[in-house]
């Protein structure tokens, strides 16, 4: 199949004259809208919301706005400009010209990092496939059909190194990546949490702040790698990604403004505010842990082999490395609690190179922080004494020291039976779900929103908020 | 102190279950339960004391369960059937606990072979989650390998490229001569560090069977049964061993070890059976009585008490007590029985003990006295001697050596021969003269004049000899000692279990003594630390 490339896949990397890319691509992309039809949002296929596609990276580039019909987006394939001169900025390697290929001993290395991030962007993809069906408005059902596409576009990211870099090998992982599918008892997605599933706005909304902003950090780290393809990639990456850092950080307020609209009216009790179709607090607040925890467990081990391995070969550094001080830690600690084995919590002194997913970890709670405070903040104009806290980093793991512990989401380790009983109050149940899934109606009006969410305070790339963001067809 | 007496009440680590004509061993390793603090056991990664576990479960398949006819070895994890030897434990031994290590778990595998090949116990591996190196290696050594096919488990033996050391379990000669991978893909496979998905696997014979998850389960019943034929009924309960340890050495019923630290000398001494010994017949309700097995078991406890415990023992002194003709009539009991299962898996164990002790790092020396029996099934102990001394006198008190049809065959060596084959080296005009003596109590000089022992002084030169060779030997190079030993036991053909304990050891052990693996900046040693490893990169 020929394709006009330039036209078809708007791109930097000069696709036109690449043979090795374009033999790749014409196999590979026919089967990724095979896969975007099947597996994308479902029966939205005719469907135009208003997209963003990135046709250049440069300013007038990146953000080109119009109506689209999903399939015919035009996923591109973009690499942050190139530095001139960059050198590596941690690790080992300290001071060394960044490599422009993949060099031989990195190079399984690299390729399983490619292949993880590459398989969450479908897999979320994936993860919302059902969502559109009940969106609480156009503005959300445009946003998250944006999230959409530009997964699909992280993905052709990640595809384009494995396609550019890692010869066969890469071409056999960049089909395995629409191979494996999100919740597939027989092909699951590689991380658990991508294997979720998302099949109401909350946890969308959960979903977008937390997950994504993992995405967000993990983007960050690889956007110090050594191997500058890979920085370049995920630089112009986390562009995008800022978007959908807004639609969860939005998503998630508009749903606190609402519920304190409601608790002005009839009070804090959460059933009257479930009554008048809202979401109680407390209802949030066990979303909010069960997909605070789910994230924290994709940073990986706080002491880590691999993560201690990938920051001295200069593959994977810290979000913003050239904001510390000291880019080889050979020498470091950094101090973990962990449990103590009799119910109480030890502390332990781990090497500074193997504590770097728990270094990453730290920087990605402290942001949601950040979040959570804004949100208490509304909550405490509104005149209200309640506030929704992150839960402790210990609470519900199933990565690293904390693994099936019986914390409490304070931190406290508790006895088997207190956890038993306190999970049902710290997660959310059979019925919460059910309460929020009676919610999930589709609102199609422009301009209108669920009574469950606050309008934005403003619309798309300054259109009104009642403008047609989803032409449905 | 190690030692290796456990039973299922006390795993840690495995979880047994019987299901008909199948059992499965399912690997759900206990983080914290390493046999030495020190390390954490993620992954299902095991350590010394997972594969004592294993070895004891295997046997009490062997004994305990007859009517099992094929064992499912899986994982109870999620999504993690092994990682292999624990690196940490690794990079933090001792170099000769690293090299016990890895010959007793290799011995467990060689012994599956084992059972395979004589019991008929047929081994399938059930791989359902993340499988490398020592892992992978526990699969090699079953008749089958089932995969599961998620598009993302992955198989490999990463040493080479992440430990900068080999498969220490046989996984490079299994690759090839078991699996008959072909030598260029085993390369590529062996240089993998992340390995390869399911449908490569199957594509290079790295397995035999995949599936997706949700076919998986039903997969590896179905291979199991068509695998599980039943060797017997019903079982025995293996007793725990009796054993008493002081400081002069270990006791047992019918082995003794005495400890001579000051020469560097442990005598190990094998007891005929007496009066009190149970019939076969008898054996099915008292196995503890019965001698084939519990000498057996005995010795076997005994070599691996004195490989990890004793390691300066350089020489073992390998004696025999009291009435050959008891000796002899044991092993016409076992031998009228030979076909059943309870028969055959003596004789198993009785093999596969035998074979510990050919490849002990140890010198042996069989030490054939008036007061000796080494006839039968005891003979083979001399013959696995490095040298025989045999006392010439006369009279009634002049030790005999009653050789049986057992020295012919029953007992074959690692490089398959008999031990009397294996003697002469392929000489059979020899071995033929030989066994026109079976039956008959051969002296001192007639035992010399057949080539069947070293040295035969009289009793005036005895005390001294015995003395001097024992002196002499042990003031040699232990590991000059070492390899000469493993160079002169094995004559004739290679098999797959010499490649693995000779070929595969040496270079291993040879890897792991080089800085390029264990000095300080050695892969192996800097193995997680975050520190990339330096290589000396001159080729030897």
């Amino acid at each position: 199949m020929a394709i006009d490339y330039i036209e078809r896949i708007p791109n930097n990397v000069d696709l036109g004259g690449n043979k090795t890319l374009q033999r790749a691509l014409e196999h590979w992309q026919p089967r990724f809208l095979d896969w975007w039809r099947e597996m994308g949002p479902s029966d939205f296929l005719a469907s135009e919301p208003y997209l963003r596609t990135a046709i250049s990276v440069d300013r007038a580039g990146w953000a080109t706005f119009g109506h689209v019909k999903m399939p015919d987006y035009r996923w591109g394939i973009f690499l942050a400009e190139q530095e001139p001169d960059r050198c590596i900025g941690f690790g080992d390697e300290y001071g060394k010209p960044a490599w422009q290929q993949v060099p031989g001993e990195l190079r399984s290395t690299l390729r399983r990092l490619i292949v993880t991030q590459g398989d969450t962007e479908p897999a979320s993809v994936e993860q919302q496939r059902l969502l559109g069906h009940t969106a609480p408005s156009l503005y959300d059902l445009r946003n998250l059909f944006q999230v959409n596409v530009e997964e699909g576009r992280h993905l052709w990211a990640m595809v384009y190194l494995l396609h550019a870099y890692f010869g066969r090998d890469g071409r056999e992982e960049a089909e395995a990546l629409l191979e494996r599918h999100s919740g597939d008892a027989d092909r699951p997605r590689i991380l658990t949490t991508f294997n979720e599933r998302i099949d109401d706005w909350l946890s969308f909304f959960m979903f977008t702040f937390f997950t994504d902003r993992d995405g967000k950090f993990q983007l960050k780290s690889f956007a110090e790698s050594g191997f500058d393809p890979l920085a370049r990639t995920t630089r112009f990456m986390l562009t995008e990604e800022g978007h959908h850092m807004f639609v969860g950080d939005s998503g998630v307020a508009r749903v606190v403004r609402r519920t304190l609209e409601v608790m002005k009216e009839v009070g804090e009790e959460p059933d009257k505010v479930r009554a008048a179709g809202a979401i109680d607090l407390p209802t949030i607040q066990r979303y909010l842990n069960f997909w605070f925890s789910s994230s924290l467990d994709l940073f990986g081990a706080e002491s880590s082999s691999n993560a201690a391995s990938y920051f001295a070969a200069g593959v994977k550094g810290r979000p913003d490395e050239a904001k510390f001080g000291d880019h080889l830690c050979r020498d470091g600690a950094m101090t973990l609690d962990l449990p103590d084995g009799k119910g109480g919590v030890a502390r332990e002194e781990i090497p500074l190179r193997n504590a770097m997913n728990e270094a990453v970890r730290n920087a990605y709670v402290h942001e949601c922080a950040v979040g959570a405070r804004r949100w208490n903040g509304f909550v405490a104009a509104a005149g209200f004494a309640q506030t929704l806290t992150l839960p402790s980093t210990r609470f519900r793991r199933s990565t690293g020291l904390w693994t099936d512990q019986p914390v409490d989401p304070a931190g406290n380790v508790v006895s088997d039976e207190a956890y038993a009983a306190g999970l049902p109050h710290w997660l959310p149940s059979d019925g919460d779900r059910a309460f929020i899934k009676s919610l999930m109606q589709r609102v199609t009006e422009p301009g209108k929103f669920a009574a469950w969410i606050a309008p934005p305070d403003r619309g798309v790339n300054e259109l009104p908020i009642d403008y047609d963001y989803v032409r449905l067809n | 102190m190690i030692t290796f007496d456990t039973d299922p009440s006390r795993y840690k680590h495995w979880r047994v279950a019987y299901d008909g004509a199948v059992a499965t061993l399912a690997l759900h390793v206990a983080e914290d339960g390493g046999i030495v603090p020190g390390y954490q056991l993620k992954l299902n990664s095991y350590d010394l004391g997972v594969d004592i576990e294993l070895y004891d479960a295997l046997n009490r398949i062997r004994f305990e369960h007859p009517e099992v006819g094929a064992v499912v070895i899986t994982s109870a994890r999620d999504r993690v059937f092994s990682v292999g030897a624990n690196i940490y434990m690794l990079a933090t031994s001792p170099h000769a606990f690293k090299v016990n290590f890895c010959k007793f778990t290799n011995e467990t595998r060689t012994g599956i072979e084992d059972s395979s090949t004589y019991s008929g116990l047929k081994f399938l591996a059930a791989i359902n989650g993340a499988c490398a190196g020592g892992g992978y290696e526990i699969a090699l050594a079953c008749d089958e390998i089932a995969m599961v096919d998620d598009r993302s488990t992955m198989v490999s033996l990463p040493e080479v490229p992440l430990l900068g050391v080999l498969p220490g379990t046989g996984g490079l000669t299994r690759l090839i001569d078991k699996r008959r991978v072909r030598r260029d893909l085993a390369d590529v496979f062996c240089t993998t560090a992340d390995g390869v998905r399911a449908d490569r696997a199957k594509e290079w014979k790295l397995v035999d069977h995949i599936a997706p998850p949700n076919r998986f389960a039903a997969l590896v019943k179905e291979r199991a049964a068509a695998l599980a034929k039943p060797r017997g009924d019903k079982g025995i309960t293996l007793p725990p061993l009796r054993r008493e340890i002081d400081a002069e050495g270990y006791h047992y019923r019918w082995v003794d070890v005495v400890l001579d630290r000051q020469a560097r000398v442990a005598t190990i001494t094998v007891k005929a059976p007496d009066h009190s010994t149970n019939s076969f017949t008898s054996a099915l309700y008292e196995p503890a009585e019965w001698w084939p097995l519990a000498m057996a078991r005995e010795l076997d406890d005994a070599i691996l008490m004195l490989r990890f415990n004793e390691l300066e023992m350089g020489t073992i002194l390998l004696e025999t007590r009291g009435d050959d003709m008891r000796v002899l009539s044991a092993d016409a009991d076992l031998d009228r029985n030979r076909d059943h299962w309870l028969a055959r898996e003596t004789i198993g164990l009785l093999r596969r003990t035998f074979s510990r002790l050919d490849i002990s790092a140890r010198s042996l020396f069989a030490i054939i006295d008036e007061r000796s029996c080494f006839s039968g099934t005891l003979f083979e102990l001399a013959l696995a001697a490095d040298r025989s001394y045999m006392l010439h006198t006369k009279g009634n008190e002049a030790p005999r050596i009653t050789m049986g049809s057992e020295s012919f065959g029953l007992y074959p060596m690692a490089n398959g021969l008999s031990r009397i084959a294996n003697r002469f080296a392929g000489d059979s005009a020899a071995v033929e003269k030989i066994e026109r003596e079976i039956a008959t109590p051969l002296d001192a000089a007639a035992a010399l004049g057949l080539g069947l022992v070293t040295a035969t002084p009289d009793e005036l030169d005895w005390d001294e000899e015995i003395r001097l060779a024992i002196e002499e030997r042990a003031s040699l190079s232990p590991d000059a000692l070492s390899g000469l030993e493993a160079s002169l036991r094995f004559a004739g053909p290679e098999t797959m279990a010499t490649r693995i304990f000779a070929r595969l050891s040496a270079w291993q052990n040879w890897i792991f003594n080089r800085p390029n693996a264990t000095g300080a900046q050695g892969a192996l040693k800097l193995f997680g630390s975050g520190t990339k490893p330096k290589f000396d990169w001159e080729r030897v």
